[in-house]
């Protein structure tokens, strides 16, 4: 009779829960993308350091004041408004103007995701939102590129990032040209190839490490793949995406390669160039704007990885992952709708109702 | 080896903790009869049994003292000899109020258990054998309490080639099927041999999880004689117990949407229920008693216990002994099983087990979230059903799609789904409620 006194809770079952949440899955997501900041920083220096921090505060205190406005508890303790801020910094060219980065970092998460209604309701990845209002507004600034690697990256920023807000930056070239990077064009690896009078094909090594000029985050491909590696051995992160956008990329490529390999670069130069690599582990696989069940993730994928190379090969773009991306998300719902799973013990046909 | 495992499994599905080393080594133990044994006449699916003793009078262990209300529907028997003192209503482990026989049990009577004369099942009809099986009131043990002769009688138009015994016990914590599996294994080979002979099926199959070795190895040896039965270890995995997920781990078939197994020649029984088939049958005797796994982690003496049918909760937690913490008790295992409201119970034919626990070992839900649309509780639900979507519905009160489109009805509420779920949603809990109220529906357009 001992406890007749107590409290018995009542609950439905099941009575117990498996450890994964939303928290522990994005902070996760973080983890994996810090080596990733720190290669950045590295290999961009100071200027990369102060994007990556001002994107991802911007998007704290957005998310944070829009909260609080609005009178909800504060969501910023999910921890995916950082991915958010970190995705958008990684994508933007190292000497970027902090307050456009700013700008981004406010629209991506205020357009990108509170207006769909926060976090589970964003129909595209909110750091493409704002990266692709980016690239219409400040078409210069997002195509203006720095070396790697040089040296002095760690006593001073480069002149753009510290522009005063709401004026346009300065061209980098004199500072660039001073700099005494042997042979550097002001290009990427991707333009180099495409607008090139002949197309120039860059060393797969340098492009494998990240000794390129490039966005701050997407230069160094087996460090992105390894990260991603991580999230995907944690099952935090939908293995199939990638595995289908890099194979349609590697397929799509393969083809225009054989058909032609002058005007056409390697499946390999494909793969390790541009943001395909960042874009497939950490862009794509955003859980919301992607499909759920495991066929529409697979068309999903390689439906990405596809419109990325068509862009890269026969648009009018160096670089096509972003639009791929975005492509994807909206078709999504779409896939989702007509992709439902084949449930255990499915009759052929419904049977004829009476 | 390993393509043969690889193959013996059904896909999606979780692994939760087990919990089972508790109570898995523990030898099955006798609970003495409370001062008042309570059977309730409706413990099974289907008709209530229908009472044939009065209030006064006296029974002997074993004697049948209510009768089958209809063919779904079984006899009840004294669990103890002593006297019927009333017949009265009692809350049953749901809190709804039912008719049920009270028993004050005689301390000083021998208890010995009367039972019939011997019968020889080897040379019995189909039909005769369904009608002793019903005699013995024995019904599904391994918690669906559904009348196991109803199940012997093979639809017209099917046939059975093989039977299914059913030793997964994937529940997290329960170990009764386990024990009775390494101590009755020869009455479990028997309870197979007299189902195959009245479903007329070719091969008997036990299929029991790997991570009871034991009870392979008892099972084995048991049948070793017997060359239509075989013991089929298969990996571990929740839920593989459900019907369908063994049916489609040991052969490979599925149970089409909404029909029963006999569709794909396929009958499944709970080994606990073959074991007291081949233990009751042969003299004629009824079930009045079961193994019950008593556990978790507010418990002082966690066991496998035998007792009377009737048994009250209360006595059976007093027996055991209890943590003065306790605020949670689950009828079963904790994926599946209720939590009670009431001590004022009596052990009824399909209870598995009592878990027990403790304020701080319960799970205490997280902050609930918004679908993320991870895809986990797509890769879990073992129907191959899309729980993201319709908890989606769900909330938004969308119950037609949720049956029309997206198969609502085929979900058995194993609750792998709100196990997995990172945004806590509590999937299955909606879900439960929206079939409760399509049901509803359905019944008053109908």
């Amino acid at each position: 009779m001992s406890m007749r006194g107590n409290i018995m809770e009542l609950r439905t079952s099941p009575h117990l829960h498996g450890q994964k949440t939303v928290e522990s899955i994005m902070l996760n997501v973080v983890w994996a993308l810090l080596p990733v900041c720190a290669y950045s920083v590295y290999a961009f220096g100071l200027s990369a350091l102060a994007l990556i921090v001002t994107c991802t505060l911007v998007c704290l205190l957005t998310e944070h004041l829009a909260c609080k406005w609005s009178g909800k508890d504060t969501s910023i303790n999910d921890y995916s408004a950082i991915i958010t801020g970190i995705l958008l910094a990684l994508t933007l060219p190292p000497a970027f103007p902090l307050w456009m980065g700013a700008v981004g970092a406010f629209l991506s998460i205020t357009l990108g995701k509170l207006l769909f209604g926060g976090i589970g309701f964003n129909v595209f990845n909110p750091a493409l939102v704002a990266r692709a209002f980016l690239q219409a507004a400040f078409p210069v600034a997002i195509t203006t590129w720095t070396p790697a690697c040089y040296v002095g990256r760690f006593s001073g920023f480069a002149p753009s990032t510290l522009t005063f807000p709401f004026t346009t930056p300065r061209p980098v070239t004199d500072w660039v040209a001073g700099l005494g990077v042997d042979g550097f064009s002001g290009a990427t690896p991707l333009s180099l190839f495409k607008f090139g009078e002949t197309p120039v094909v860059t060393d797969t090594m340098a492009l494998i490490t990240g000794n390129v000029a490039g966005s701050a985050g997407e230069t160094s491909a087996i460090l992105i793949l390894l990260c991603g590696l991580y999230l995907i051995a944690r099952k935090m992160m939908e293995w199939r995406i990638p595995a289908a956008m890099l194979g349609m990329a590697v397929l799509t490529s393969g083809a225009f390669y054989l058909y032609d390999n002058v005007s056409y670069p390697s499946p390999v130069f494909v793969l390790f160039s541009g943001g395909l690599m960042l874009g497939a582990m950490f862009m794509a696989t955003d859980m919301v704007s992607s499909p759920v069940a495991p066929l529409g993730i697979w068309i999903y994928g390689a439906l990405i990885g596809f419109i990325t190379v068509i862009i890269r090969l026969l648009g009018g773009l160096p670089e096509g992952v972003m639009y791929a991306i975005l492509l994807g998300n909206a078709l999504s719902p779409l896939i989702d709708t007509f992709t439902q799973p084949r449930i255990y013990g499915a009759r052929k046909k419904a049977k004829a109702e009476g | 080896m390993f393509e043969a495992f690889r193959k013996h499994s059904f896909s999606h599905g979780i692994h939760p903790p087990t919990h089972k080393e508790l109570t898995k080594g523990l030898e099955i133990k006798r609970l003495p009869f409370a001062d008042e044994l309570i059977i309730l006449l409706s413990q099974h699916l289907g008709a209530p049994a229908k009472a044939i003793v009065n209030a006064g009078q006296e029974v002997v262990r074993g004697e049948p003292i209510a009768e089958a209300g209809g063919f779904v529907s079984v006899p009840m028997h004294a669990p103890a000899s002593g006297i019927i003192t009333k017949i009265d209503l009692c809350k049953n482990m749901r809190g709804e109020k039912t008719p049920a026989i009270y028993l004050k049990p005689y301390s000083g009577a021998s208890q010995d258990v009367l039972y019939g004369a011997d019968q020889d099942i080897e040379h019995m009809e189909s039909k005769a054998v369904i009608q002793a099986v019903q005699n013995t009131g024995v019904v599904g043990l391994g918690g669906a309490a559904f009348p196991t002769h109803v199940k012997l009688a093979v639809p017209e138009g099917t046939s059975i080639d093989t039977v299914i015994g059913n030793g997964c016990e994937c529940e997290p914590y329960l170990t009764t099927d386990h024990r009775v599996m390494v101590e009755h294994a020869k009455d479990i080979v028997h309870g197979m041999k007299v189902v195959m002979k009245a479903v007329g099926a070719k091969q008997g199959i036990i299929g029991l999880e790997d991570n009871k070795p034991d009870a392979v190895q008892s099972l084995t040896e048991a049948a070793v004689d017997e060359p239509t039965i075989r013991v089929q270890a298969l990996p571990t995995k929740y839920p593989q117990g459900a019907e369908k997920m063994l049916t489609k781990a040991i052969l490979n078939r599925e149970i089409p949407s909404g029909g029963l197994p006999s569709e794909v020649g396929v009958a499944v029984f709970n080994v606990a229920t073959l074991a007291q088939i081949g233990e009751l049958l042969p003299r004629q005797q009824g079930l009045i008693e079961r193994v019950v796994t008593i556990t978790g982690p507010g418990v002082k003496r966690p066991g496998n216990y035998i007792m009377a049918l009737g048994t009250p909760l209360q006595f059976i937690l007093d027996h055991v002994g209890v943590d003065k913490e306790v605020s949670q008790i689950i009828l079963g295992g904790p994926m599946m099983g209720p939590v009670l409201a009431t001590m004022d119970v009596p052990l009824t034919k399909g209870v598995t087990g009592i878990l027990v626990l403790r304020t701080q070992d319960i799970h205490k839900p997280g902050k609930v979230y918004p679908c993320i649309k991870c895809g986990s509780c797509i890769d879990a639900c073992p129907m191959h059903l899309n729980p993201s979507r319709l908890g989606m519905l769900a909330r938004a009160e969308q119950y037609e799609p949720m049956s029309e489109d997206y198969h609502l009805m085929d979900c058995f509420e194993c609750g792998c789904c709100s196990y997995v779920c990172p945004a806590n949603i509590p999937l299955v809990q909606q879900f439960r409620i929206a079939k409760g109220i399509i049901r509803e529906r359905k019944a008053k357009s109908a």
